[in-house]
């Protein structure tokens, strides 16, 4: 034996970490993805804040537009989570990434480690982002209440998990790097219609309400309305209360699916030969 | 103790089988081409070897182990250099071969390698701004960063201009001497016979010659002696040249443009696939 064998392994956090920076240098300097998946929950909020600019029915120091800007926090999670990993993934298993990695010793925990750092830095510039356009645009008023706080906390950790997970997952379904942004995007544009995202909540048929309340986007986009708006709205809300405890609930329980769909479809490379 | 020892590798993809019944012996130091058309198994070969694939018959041991269960330690002694990686567009040369050395215990000094790869005066460029010679010099800087004891190289030179090749021919050759075992599969014959100490010829997944490149096929048997006359060009293969050497000396009409050379590999070669096939 060699003196190489003596010395120990990177531990999988470091390489997960180096994973990680490499990760985010490349994303912010590709900038279809910067425009793309970044940019645009921002300029959506300040077109649809500018078009929906009244007063909210019932509640005269309430602006639709600030309804938006709440929601919409939700979006911007979607397409930085969601969005970002599923086309960053499906891209490294077409352009060699993966394979390279594979012939390393990086692990599949360490990719993806890589990824969730890619995940946190580009949610917390995304979610700083939409806030900045909310307060200065449409005078959102940043809590002032702890408890508020506790509450964007977890809403947020869970909402970046489960759209993480279930971006590695929806990854396998796109057939190349190409069509990955089209595959992606459907579910995301279709979703925030029907869950009350870019439409208001009392616009929609309850029939849509009624399937869109299966998916986490409703349960999001509700929580982040929770935080940014006064109670007095939550009346507006489908059941009336902003539900914390379901929000939780459904939330926890898409992190599982969303677990047990990674581990189910998670490959290295396209192991299906021919 | 062999680097790369297999018994009876089998492969199959549905009906087909890709690879069948291959045996190889490969010793510390060698560097060892593999040789074949496209669909003769090498790649399936190769990334057998490299843990990628699984197999559905036969004993392999790499690097003394098997690499379907091999684990990260054995990565990190293993160089693996891919076909066609488009990865780290957006990453500078430098940044890459820092990247991968990250994931080793005990890697090269980044900046060595990037000058050994002749890639100092790229070090701070983009991947995606490469041309695809550069390209595949940052692919080898970052399958050699690791310190490799075995190293694949797969079609290496491909898209290299002659100037590039014969730089990376040396730096093959540098590493050899180092001791780091080569395993290197090319559709260039020249480049083979310049690098490889032993090769081995695939053809519809079975082993049809194995040798040196002076020796594989027979190749020493025969020579071609070839020459200009009243008749034009003359060309005779034979295994006994000293005969019709003396014959044409004592000839009374003038010999032009006289020759006498070892068949080429790519002649050996191309005998080799035609009789298998």
């Amino acid at each position: 034996m060699t003196a190489v064998a003596e010395k120990a392994l990177p531990s999988t956090l470091r390489i997960g970490l180096s994973r990680g920076g490499a990760e985010v240098r490349q994303f912010f300097r590709e900038r279809d993805a910067v425009v793309f998946t970044f940019a645009l929950p921002t300029v959506i909020l300040i077109l649809l804040g500018f078009i929906f600019d009244e007063p909210l029915d019932g509640a005269t120091d309430v602006r639709v537009s600030q309804v938006f800007a709440a929601g919409m926090i939700a979006f911007g999670i979607l397409s930085t989570a969601f969005i970002s990993v599923g086309v960053g993934i499906a891209g490294d298993r077409e352009d060699g990434t993966l394979k390279r990695l594979r012939g390393t010793p990086t692990t599949a925990s360490a990719y993806l480690i890589g990824k969730i750092v890619l995940v946190a830095v580009t949610t917390v510039a995304e979610v700083a982002l939409m806030l900045t356009a909310g307060v200065l645009l449409f005078g959102l008023e940043l809590p002032s209440d702890t408890g508020r706080w506790v509450t964007f906390g977890w809403l947020l950790a869970l909402s970046v998990i489960v759209c993480t997970l279930l971006g590695i997952a929806a990854s396998t379904l796109a057939r190349s790097a190409r069509s990955a942004p089209a595959v992606m995007n459907l579910p995301v544009l279709a979703l925030q219609f029907t869950s009350g995202i870019f439409v208001h909540v009392s616009a929609l048929p309850d029939a849509m309400l009624a399937v869109s309340s299966w998916f986490p986007v409703k349960w999001m986009g509700q929580g982040f309305r929770s935080v940014f708006l006064p109670d007095a709205v939550a009346s507006q809300e489908v059941a009336g209360s902003w539900e914390h405890g379901r929000i939780a609930l459904v939330l926890i329980a898409w992190c599982l699916v969303g677990l047990a769909l990674c581990l189910a479809t998670f490959r290295w490379t396209d192991r299906r030969t021919r | 103790m062999a680097v790369i020892e297999v018994q009876g590798l089998l492969k199959r993809y549905g009906r087909h089988t890709a690879v069948d019944g291959i045996a190889l012996a490969i010793a510390p130091g060698e560097v060892f081409g593999l040789l074949g058309p496209n669909g003769a198994g090498k790649t399936t070969t190769v990334e057998i070897l490299e843990g990628y694939r699984r197999r559905d018959g036969g004993d392999v041991r790499v690097l003394g182990e098997d690499p379907d269960s091999a684990g990260r330690r054995w990565r990190s002694r293993l160089g693996i250099v891919p076909q066609g990686a488009q990865d780290g567009a957006e990453l500078t040369v430098r940044e890459m071969v820092r990247h991968v050395a990250s994931f080793y215990p005990a890697p090269r000094d980044p900046e060595e390698v990037i000058a050994r790869c002749g890639l100092e005066e790229k070090a701070g460029a983009r991947l995606r701004t490469l041309s695809g010679g550069q390209r595949r010099r940052v692919d080898v800087a970052c399958g050699i960063v690791g310190g490799p004891e075995l190293l694949f190289l797969d079609e290496p030179t491909t898209g290299f201009d002659p100037e590039a090749r014969r730089a990376f021919w040396a730096l093959i050759r540098d590493l050899a001497e180092d001791g780091t075992t080569i395993v290197l599969t090319s559709h260039y014959l020249d480049e083979v016979e310049a690098l490889a100490t032993r090769l081995a010829v695939l053809s519809g997944g079975r082993i049809v010659a194995e040798g040196t490149p002076g020796t594989i096929g027979g190749r020493t048997a025969e020579s071609i002696i070839s020459w200009h006359d009243g008749n034009g060009a003359q060309r005779v293969v034979t295994d006994e040249p000293l005969p019709l050497l003396a014959a044409l000396t004592g000839r009374a009409t003038p010999v032009t443009d006289l020759r006498v050379q070892p068949r080429s590999l790519e002649d050996v070669y191309l005998e080799l696939i035609g009789e298998a096939k």
